[in-house]
């Protein structure tokens, strides 16, 4: 147990001790190497690295140096990370192996290894993290600790204001006037559908009950979306401080926390900051010496991507499958157990301290008009810088692209973004300055989502992008109502036989028919936007489509059956590298002669048209 | 109570209806059909299959109208073209998911899915695709799974689940891979299935239906060496005329009879006697409990389903059970040995048909204990819908037939054995014949309205002879789990307690016409033919089992007395502890 | 199944599971703690037996059906031993758009065998998950929770045969 005082103490010198961690001009002798320890670099080997380091250092009997770990620090394609602080040295793709010679040559020397500093797409060498173009139209708001702090360290959150927002709340603020504040604020909820989050807490206050329930949806199961993972895994405290400010508000004292079993660190890292915080008396009863009692459970997914929609998560966590529920009622009103339920997800409660703490005008100055405040991405597939981002709502797709991104790797076009994983659209290359709120994605035909942003280049069918989702739904479809468990198989069916030559145009008329009623008729979330990816798909690669299903024919090399690769015989010039390359030996022609490639052998696996250097093959 | 009433709009028509309604039950009101499939009135009601939905203006999106309810000022449409084409898009798609044998399944004509079919004029299916295959479990002796006929409508699930809180069955895997089944996919037979039945009651398709027997009857009647007779029980009198067009609870006994003779049964028994039996057994052995300090409360022991479930639950109370068989096996254990006897016919040669509404029966007569000389009390057990079905396929115009009675010697019932077919008439037929025990007088009043009625349980104390004695009736097998947790703990002082497997009695067994859920939602059937057997009772002229002069005279020439050795040889059995599950 | 019914006998006839009794002490026996249970026994077993969904049933009440209804309704949750290699092939969008589906494809093709399954030997079994987070590093697999980071068709084949080879 702490008391109030004892608290402010350890905010008060902790934070100078750790002052390196943000300002490069930092007066003190000690450096601190932090190992990012985000699921990514950690598995590449990033723990061992630590062990190294430490190993090392004790060995060498160094002392004014600490090795920390921290949460993700977003750029995961460079990872392992490890950065130098205060003077702010960004090391990329470090191995266990790497660690002796940054410890003789940084620490002892005082020199960089040059060889290990991170380099920008254009090969410049980035002397600190601020200078990287990936972090310069970033703002940090729900990532702001993540790479900063020990997340397994309750006194260094404490150190960065955590806790002071829940002590403001507590001693200064009504229920009402948090409530006020969050609505204020404009913040809505990330988990995508976007509703305000101060409504949704206004409404959940409003239910009379002699229980109510705070639960964080902590179940990201958007295939390639790693957002909410980041933040408990970087972050936990600020989630866990937010869970209860939410209980504060909305009058309930009991709060679960229902996260993936697939995301073992985050769990580890959440129980340990639960376990913490109750240590300190901070999670219990009188907290902060109020009457305020909270607690926190944390409930284990087992692999069902609908228990990311809410009701459905209710239902698992009552240990039941997770089968939604027809809304109305709303979890507001009939949640948990029949309580009144407030449910957020992991990267909503993420802002909650820093909107208490900065103000509700300081937080609705970001963003657009009716999307305030950031939003953090996972930026995936074919775009160099992948990783964690955190932008200001309205920042165009195309900065979040090619300034943050980097662009398409290997020199080729951009063909679409994916938002919103199989509940959202794609976006093509006419919309790439779409301003990124929930509106105007929307406009579009896709929508925010959670924050999983697929890039994808010319070499993808659109089709089978369309396929991919589907496949995924099906595969996740709970089975319950009509529409979601047999139309979207239905419309699967449809996708394979356009893909494999052996669809119509009517099955195009098919997929539209199916895709609308879908849509309508689906009890939850995820049969509603099930035909999204095949609605967007349709509206801007259509051709695509018509091509599948009339000429039989796919421009990509994804659809097997559809797709023919040529050799161009006025550029070839007999070189035979290609044959070469060709694992079933499919291209014949001998010396100088132009190669042919024989269609019956050849397995469309592209390995040609790679190895070309004079571009003559194509399909 | 004018603020409990809410006012809306549906299809133009203004609707009045209760705070709470369902748009369902509010349009109903209004005389406005919504589609409906899986939901089923107070069993069922999740909202799964998509029939029901409805437009509701300002609203995004349909609503579910089987589940959601009315608000002030509501405008609901309940078929603009957005709603229809949706509705048409869900049927295509259950159909393209089942097994289109309609010509072949025993519901073709009384198929919830097929009459939508119809209505909606699906000529093709728009969208095939690959089907879900399941194998058929037919090992169970009552009930044929066939889920290849599953629309998962979860009907049976709530039935077994909810109701009757067995969950036998529930739905397993995900997606389009969902289906119904039991632990481990396993028969039926190897889990904790009662045969209650209520989960073909539910289903609206041909995927659950009981073992049809019908074929090995007409093998019996076409066998000139074979004996055959058959007995009829309480409860099918009162529901086979729905067969054949009848309205609810017409009692067509002398039709019935008639049928059964014309199909060439060599004779045509009552059950009612046989329950008669039972009441003299049971009265007795409740007596004897009574006032001798033997194991109370005593339990009856005529519903098979009940008795399963017993022996698989609670069988540290097996001693409360009643001994007594039930009235169709004890009849049987007669016609195999006085009538064989008083007729001069080879017991080996008679083959006894039972037609009950039951399903359970079909399992128990053929548990070893329903054995005497080596013969089965019973050698086949038809139901209602199964007698309906030979009686359709002889041709015979079953609304145009004159009554008949039934055959002697063994033709006469009273009218406390017709109310064996509903809940608490087990209970107020006992009362009848054990006050008169009791008390040695013939007293008159015998009506016992606390255990009539609709209630899932009906407690009462009634005073016999100067003492009071604690009765409760309890129907459905959730509510035989309350009492039988009652009397576990201690908690429970009746002495004589009723049950019976179904919710409301025989009358709603698992072997009786199947009413679609429009039907179930719109008329109470349990009370229709519940009605019609109380009726029954109040014109038999004899209304005591033990005033039956068939049951005089047969204790005088044969059984002696109620417990006598012969009578426990015949008209009693014991029972066994179950596992639950045989995997 | 020798295995098992050293374990824990089928027939009750008093073979203990130590872990389900240490289990059931720390759980009360109400429903809400169905999927907390089956994720300890998912954990210690590598799958969910038969006997432990038996005793779960006896232990918190609950119809043998409905936990068998939710053991199958959770991808998490398996029905048979996994191999004593697991193969997970990542087929997240990040990982896909990287071309994974090519690397399960590989894989089943050299194992003979389809995701959720093992091979008779009950040495490999092949999982497909969505995103282990790992997607700096896509394509990824993973064998026995260790990732393996920018995939490729040849690299899986120099695993197995890694794999093949240690027996």
């Amino acid at each position: 147990m702490k008391t109030l005082e004892q608290i402010h103490k350890i905010r008060e010198e902790k934070r100078k001790e750790l002052d390196l961690r943000v300002n490069t001009q930092a007066d003190t002798r000690e450096k601190h190497i932090l190992v990012c320890h985000g699921t990514g670099c950690t598995s590449s080997k990033s723990p061992e690295i630590l062990e190294n380091f430490r190993k090392i250092l004790k060995e060498k009997n160094i002392e004014n140096v600490r090795v920390i770990m921290t949460g993700c620090f977003g750029l995961c394609a460079k990872g392992p990370i490890v950065i130098i602080r205060p003077e702010d040295t960004f090391y990329s793709n470090v191995t266990p192996d790497d660690c002796e010679e940054i410890i003789q040559t940084h620490i002892v020397e005082g020199k960089r290894v040059e060889r290990l500093l991170c380099k920008d797409i254009d090969g410049s060498i980035v002397n600190s993290l601020d200078e990287l173009n990936f972090y310069k139209k970033q703002k940090r708001i729900a990532l702001k600790n993540c790479g900063v702090i020990d997340p397994e360290e309750i006194d260094e959150y404490i150190a960065f204001d955590g806790y002071k927002a829940l002590e403001k709340v507590l001693k200064e603020m009504t229920p009402d006037e948090v409530i006020e504040t969050i609505k204020a604020s404009g913040l809505r909820g990330r988990g995508g559908a976007g509703f305000p989050t101060g409504k949704k807490w206004e409404i959940t206050k409003g239910y009379e009950a002699d229980q109510k329930y705070v639960v964080c949806n902590a179940d990201e199961g958007d295939p390639g979306a790693f957002m909410d993972r980041s933040i408990l895994e970087g972050d936990p405290h600020s989630v866990l401080e937010s869970m209860m400010i939410a209980g504060y508000a909305i009058g309930a004292n009991k709060g679960y926390i229902y996260i993936r079993a697939e995301y073992p660190i985050a769990v580890k890292r959440f129980q340990k900051a639960i376990d913490e915080a109750r240590d300190y008396g901070i999670l219990g009863k009188n907290i902060f010496e109020t009457d305020f009692e909270f607690d926190v459970e944390i409930r284990l997914g087992a692999g069902a991507f609908v228990c990311g929609e809410e009701t459905a998560l209710l239902e698992s966590i009552e240990g039941k499958r997770g089968q939604p529920r027809v809304k109305p009622p709303y979890p507001a009103e009939c949640g948990l157990w029949g309580k009144p339920t407030l449910i957020n997800n992991v990267e909503t409660y993420a802002n909650i301290t820093r909107i208490l703490l900065n103000g509700a005008e300081w937080y609705s100055s970001i963003g657009t008009e009716k999307s305030k405040g950031t939003k953090v991405f996972a930026l995936g597939g074919n775009v160099n810088n992948i990783g964690l981002v955190e932008v200001p709502m309205g920042t165009t797709l195309r900065e979040i692209v090619f300034d943050i991104g980097g662009g398409i790797p290997n020199n080729r076009e951009f063909k679409a973004a994916q938002t919103g994983g199989p509940s959202g659209g794609c976006i093509p290359a006419e919309h790439l300055d779409t301003p990124i709120d929930y509106e105007s994605l929307k406009a579009i035909g896709s929508m925010m989502g959670s924050g999983g942003l697929i890039i994808m280049d010319d070499t993808k069918c659109m089709v089978c992008l369309a396929k991919f989702y589907l496949e995924f739904t099906v595969s996740e479809s709970c089975g319950k109502c009509t529409p979601c468990r047999i139309g979207t198989k239905r419309m699967l069916e449809i996708l394979e036989r356009l893909c494999s030559g052996e669809g119509t145009e009517f099955d195009i008329y098919r997929l539209e028919k199916l895709a609308a009623n879908i849509q309508k008729a689906s009890i939850c979330g995820l049969g509603q936007s099930a035909p999204n990816p095949v609605i967007s798909t349709l509206k801007y690669f259509r051709e695509e489509f018509r091509q599948h299903a009339i000429q039989k024919e796919c421009k990509t090399l994804e659809c097997k059956a559809l797709s023919k690769i040529t050799i161009n015989e006025e550029k070839c010039k007999g070189c035979g590298l290609c044959q070469k390359h060709c694992p079933v030996n499919a291209i014949e022609g001998e010396g100088r002669n132009k190669r042919v490639i024989n269609q019956d052998k050849c397995i469309k696996c592209g390995t040609c048209l790679t190895s070309c250097p004079f571009k003559a093959i194509g399909n | 109570m004018e603020e409990n009433l809410v006012t809306l709009t549906i299809d133009g028509v203004e609707v009045k209806t209760k705070k709470g309604t369902t748009i369902l039950e509010a349009a109903r009101q209004a005389g406005i059909d919504i589609p409906t499939l899986c939901f089923l009135k107070d069993i069922n009601e999740m909202g799964d299959c998509r029939m029901c939905i409805v437009e509701v203006e300002g609203r995004r999106g349909f609503a579910t109208s089987c589940i959601q309810t009315v608000e002030e000022g509501m405008v609901v449409h309940t078929h603009t073209p957005n709603v229809l084409e949706a509705r048409h898009v869900i049927l295509d798609l259950i159909i393209s998911n089942h097994a289109k044998d309609c010509l072949t399944c025993t519901r073709s004509g009384n198929c919830e899915l097929q009459t939508l079919a119809v209505k909606f004029n699906v000529l093709n299916v728009e969208f095939p695709g690959e089907m879900t295959k399941h194998k058929i479990d037919d090992l169970s002796p009552s009930i044929v799974r066939d889920f290849n006929k599953c629309i998962l409508c979860r009907r049976c699930v709530a039935a077994c689940k909810n109701v009757q809180k067995i969950g036998a069955i529930d739905c397993i895997n995900r997606g389009f891979e969902s289906c119904i089944s039991t632990v481990g996919d396993h028969s039926l037979n190897d889990v904790n299935c009662t045969n209650c039945g209520q989960c073909i009651q539910a289903c609206p398709t041909g995927a659950l239906h009981e073992k049809e027997t019908i074929d090995d009857v007409w093998v019996k009647l076409k066998d000139p060496e074979a004996y055959v007779v058959v007995q009829t029980a309480p409860a099918v009198r009162v529901a086979l005329g729905e067969e054949f067009g009848m309205p609810i609870g017409t009692n067509v006994t002398g039709k019935m009879v008639t049928a059964l003779k014309r199909l060439g049964f060599d004779k045509v028994f009552d059950t009612n006697t046989g329950a008669d039996f039972t009441i003299m057994e049971e009265a007795n052995e409740f007596v004897e409990r009574f006032t001798q300090n033997g194991v109370l409360p005593m339990i009856t022991s005529c519903s098979p389903g009940w008795v399963k479930y017993i022996e698989m639950n609670y069988p540290e109370l097996l001693p409360h059970l009643s001994t007594c068989k039930s009235p169709h096996q004890m009849f049987g254990a007669l016609v195999k040995t006085y009538f064989a006897q008083k007729e001069g016919i080879d017991p080996s040669k008679i083959y006894m048909v039972s037609v009950m509404p039951c399903i359970a029966k079909k399992f128990e007569r053929q548990r070893e204990e329903m054995k005497n000389e080596g013969l089965y009390d019973v050698d086949n057990v038809i139901t209602t819908r199964e007698l309906s079905r030979m009686i359709k396929q002889a041709n015979i115009e079953f609304e145009k037939l004159e009554d008949s009675t039934f055959d002697n010697p063994m033709g006469e019932a009273t009218g406390a054995a017709a109310i064996f077919g509903t809940t608490g008439g087990v209970m107020e037929a006992a009362l009848r014949t054990a006050q008169d025990t009791l008390t040695g007088q013939n007293l008159e009043k015998i009506d016992f309205e606390q255990v009539r009625g609709g209630d899932g349980i009906k407690r009462a104390t009634v005073n016999i002879a100067g003492k009071d004695v604690k009765v409760v009736a309890a129907s459905g097998l959730a509510n035989a789990q309350k009492i039988m947790e009652e009397i576990k703990s201690g908690k429970a002082d009746y002495q004589f307690v009723e049950i019976m497997a179904c919710p409301g009695g025989c009358v709603m067994g698992g072997g009786q016409p199947i009413k679609s859920s429009k039907i179930r939602r719109e008329v109470d059937v349990r009370k229709l033919r519940a009605d019609a057997l109380y009726s029954i009772d109040e014109k038999s002229t004899i209304r005591k089992s033990h005033e039956n002069p068939v049951i005089k005279q047969i204790y005088a020439e044969y059984l002696e007395k109620p417990g006598s050795h012969i009578a426990h040889k015949l008209l009693h059995t014991h029972y066994v502890e179950r596992p639950k599950y045989n995997i | 199944m020798g295995e098992e019914k050293q374990k824990c006998c089928q027939c009750g006839c008093g073979g203990k599971d130590e872990f389900l009794e240490k289990i059931f002490n720390e759980y009360q026996p109400i429903k809400d703690n169905l999927i907390q249970i089956l994720n300890e026994v998912q954990e210690h077993y590598g799958y969910v037996p038969m006997h432990a969904q038996k005793a779960i049933s006896e232990f918190l009440n609950v119809p043998m059906a409905e936990i068998y209804g939710v053991v199958t309704f959770y991808s998490r949750f398996t029905l048979k031993p996994k191999g004593k290699y697991n193969i997970a092939v990542c087929l997240g969008t990040a990982c896909y758009v990287k071309g994974s589906q090519k690397i399960m494809d590989r894989l089943k093709e050299r194992l003979k065998i389809e995701a959720g399954e093992t091979t008779p030997d009950g040495k490999f079994s092949i999982e497909e998950t969505r995103c282990v987070g790992a997607c700096g590093l896509a394509p990824v697999f993973t064998v026995n929770g260790e990732v393996y980071g920018k995939a490729t068709v040849q690299k899986m084949d120099q695993v197995l045969d890694e794999l093949s080879k240690e027996g």
